[in-house]
């Protein structure tokens, strides 16, 4: 591990007038979980979808090291180039599961999309590669021909994530990953996103509202107030020893049963 | 002669011509590429072969020969109408038989005659685009053609396949041109998609309410989408045709009675009177009486 994955330089958006994040750097590593926190209207999305390459920033760059150990801003591949970043190397795990899985084709067809996107073309193949993603998402194999419309929240979601890493991708964004499920459903999704998180060696920026989240998932953590990035560090020591006053109001309202 | 003065040579005026061949060549300089075009209102509903009719009123000229078929058949009231009407407005002959045709506008099938040099097929297309049911946003398939990401149709084969163990898609049934634009055929059955590929006529499509003309060269290829594991296949029927005995051909399934009584003929009726013309009999063509009772 000689090199970050993702490097991100002086990123700044601006929605006209008003601003959404402005000045943010990091790099993050293989293998390792970002979290970003902070309130509703902290830029925390503006950022991810920056990242994402969803929104061109104002200014600033995103450079990704590719598969082929070429360094490149991400702003400035072609629309094919980035198209076909986003559908292999990368996953986008949407709050809502409805915004990204295809609502009305089987969870195998869902599944599988990616695979046919990079040009599998041998059905058997496709349909075992759902089964086994299935599997490792603990959803039943005879649901594989169900639509995700008959699915629970936290079948969804699920279902989401398989999709997203089928094609092994390195990098995955998360966008409140739990939100919308009920505690139990994201305990369990918590510790399945931990297991193949550490067992494909992903690296992941999830953003959260949720400190727990942050606490379980994510080795660092960047909390952000007003669109900038007021503290970084190590999650359990921002956690644990916050220094900025608003960092220190954000844990101390955490509710305690 | 005064009845039809009032309109110009095929109906529509020059300038809108000039326009629906500009995008016809444009459509035959891409193969498989939807062309936008501006659509005009036809004297008739759209889902009548609008775009077809404004496809055939721009290229025909008074010494073509015009045959038009809907479903095969030359004697149904869509195919009945549109060649009246040019018969009308362009005081072109009209055929029947299509090795005598030199324009032969179609609704949904391809005569099972092989078409030559100099023939050309128009079909009336309802949908033009090959993934608005998987993908309903214009914006997003667009770009899909344009970056050739084609994924998507594939989730519709897995899908017929997870479903109906086969691929169970029987019409429109999605072909790549030249290796590089997703096209559909318009609706005729899978049956007819072997006839498009390297065929010696040329194919043009026109779809009237979505406003858009895409076209087949001559000796162009064209495959039908698969997987490795589920290739493409045709139709195939138990029995020949019961009029002349043909196989091979496209049958329709026609009801004689209310106690399950049927039989098959086929859906190109120019083709299948040619045959009984030569002598073929199949096992009701005899006596139609007595294929009756």
């Amino acid at each position: 591990m000689t090199e970050p994955l993702l490097r991100v330089e002086n990123l700044t958006k601006y929605y006209g007038s008003r601003l959404g994040c402005a000045d943010v750097n990091f790099e993050l590593w293989p293998g390792e979980v970002l979290a970003i926190v902070g309130e509703s209207g902290s830029g925390k999305t503006t950022l991810l979808n920056s990242l994402s390459a969803t929104l061109e920033p104002s200014s600033g760059r995103t450079l990704y090291r590719m598969r082929d150990e070429q360094w490149r801003n991400i702003y400035e591949l072609s629309e094919a180039e980035r198209r076909f970043l986003v559908r292999t190397d990368w996953g986008f795990v949407h709050q809502n599961p409805a915004d990204g899985l295809r609502m009305t084709v089987s969870a195998g067809a869902n599944v599988g999309e990616r695979l046919m996107a990079v040009g599998d073309r041998h059905y058997g193949h496709i349909r075992e590669t759902a089964l086994d993603w299935l599997g490792r998402v603990e959803i039943a194999a005879d649901r594989i021909d169900d639509q995700p419309r008959s699915f629970s929240g936290g079948m969804r979601q699920r279902l989401q994530i398989a999709r997203n890493l089928v094609t092994g991708p390195r990098l995955v964004f998360m966008d409140e990953p739990t939100g919308g499920l009920d505690v139990s459903v994201q305990a369990r999704l918590l510790d399945l996103l931990r297991g193949l998180v550490g067992e494909l060696g992903l690296a992941a920026i999830v953003v959260t509202h949720d400190l727990a989240v942050a606490r379980l998932l994510s080795h660092r953590m960047m909390v952000m107030k007003d669109g900038r990035v007021i503290e970084a560090g190590l999650t359990d020591r921002v956690l644990d020893d916050p220094r900025e006053p608003y960092t220190q109001l954000l844990v101390s309202s955490i509710l305690q049963v | 002669m005064n009845a039809v003065a009032q309109y110009n040579f095929a109906y529509l005026d020059e300038q809108t011509k000039r326009m629906i061949r500009r995008a016809i060549l444009k459509a035959i300089a891409i193969p498989g590429y939807q062309v936008p075009f501006s659509s005009r209102e036809m004297p008739m509903p759209y889902g009548w072969g609008t775009g077809g009719v404004q496809v055939t009123a721009s290229i025909i000229g008074p010494q073509d020969v015009l045959k038009v078929i809907d479903q095969g058949a030359d004697d149904t009231t869509n195919a009945v109408s549109i060649r009246a009407f040019f018969a009308k407005v362009a005081q072109v002959e009209t055929t029947t038989h299509t090795a005598e045709a030199t324009i032969i506008q179609t609704r949904h099938r391809i005569p099972e005659k092989a078409l030559g040099q100099g023939q050309i097929l128009v079909y009336q297309v309802p949908i033009p685009e090959p993934l608005r049911f998987l993908e309903p946003r214009e914006t997003e398939t667009r770009k899909m053609h344009a970056l050739e990401e084609y994924g998507l149709m594939h989730v519709k084969l897995y899908e017929d396949i997870a479903r109906h163990g086969r691929i169970a898609t029987t019409y429109a049934y999605p072909v790549k041109v030249e290796g590089r634009y997703v096209m559909d055929p318009s609706p005729t059955p899978k049956f007819d998609n072997p006839k498009m590929h390297m065929s010696e006529a040329l194919q043009l499509f026109g779809a009237g309410r979505e406003h858009r003309i895409y076209a087949v060269p001559p000796h162009t290829e064209v495959v039908s989408l698969d997987f490795e594991d589920h290739p493409f296949e045709i139709q195939h029927f138990e029995e020949p045709c019961a009029l002349c005995g043909a196989s091979q051909v496209y049958l329709d399934e026609v009801i004689l009675d209310d106690r399950g009584g049927h039989m098959y003929v086929c859906s190109d009726t120019d083709n299948c009177e040619e045959r009984r013309a030569a002598g073929h009999v199949g096992a009701l063509g005899a006596d139609p009486m007595e294929a009756a009772e």
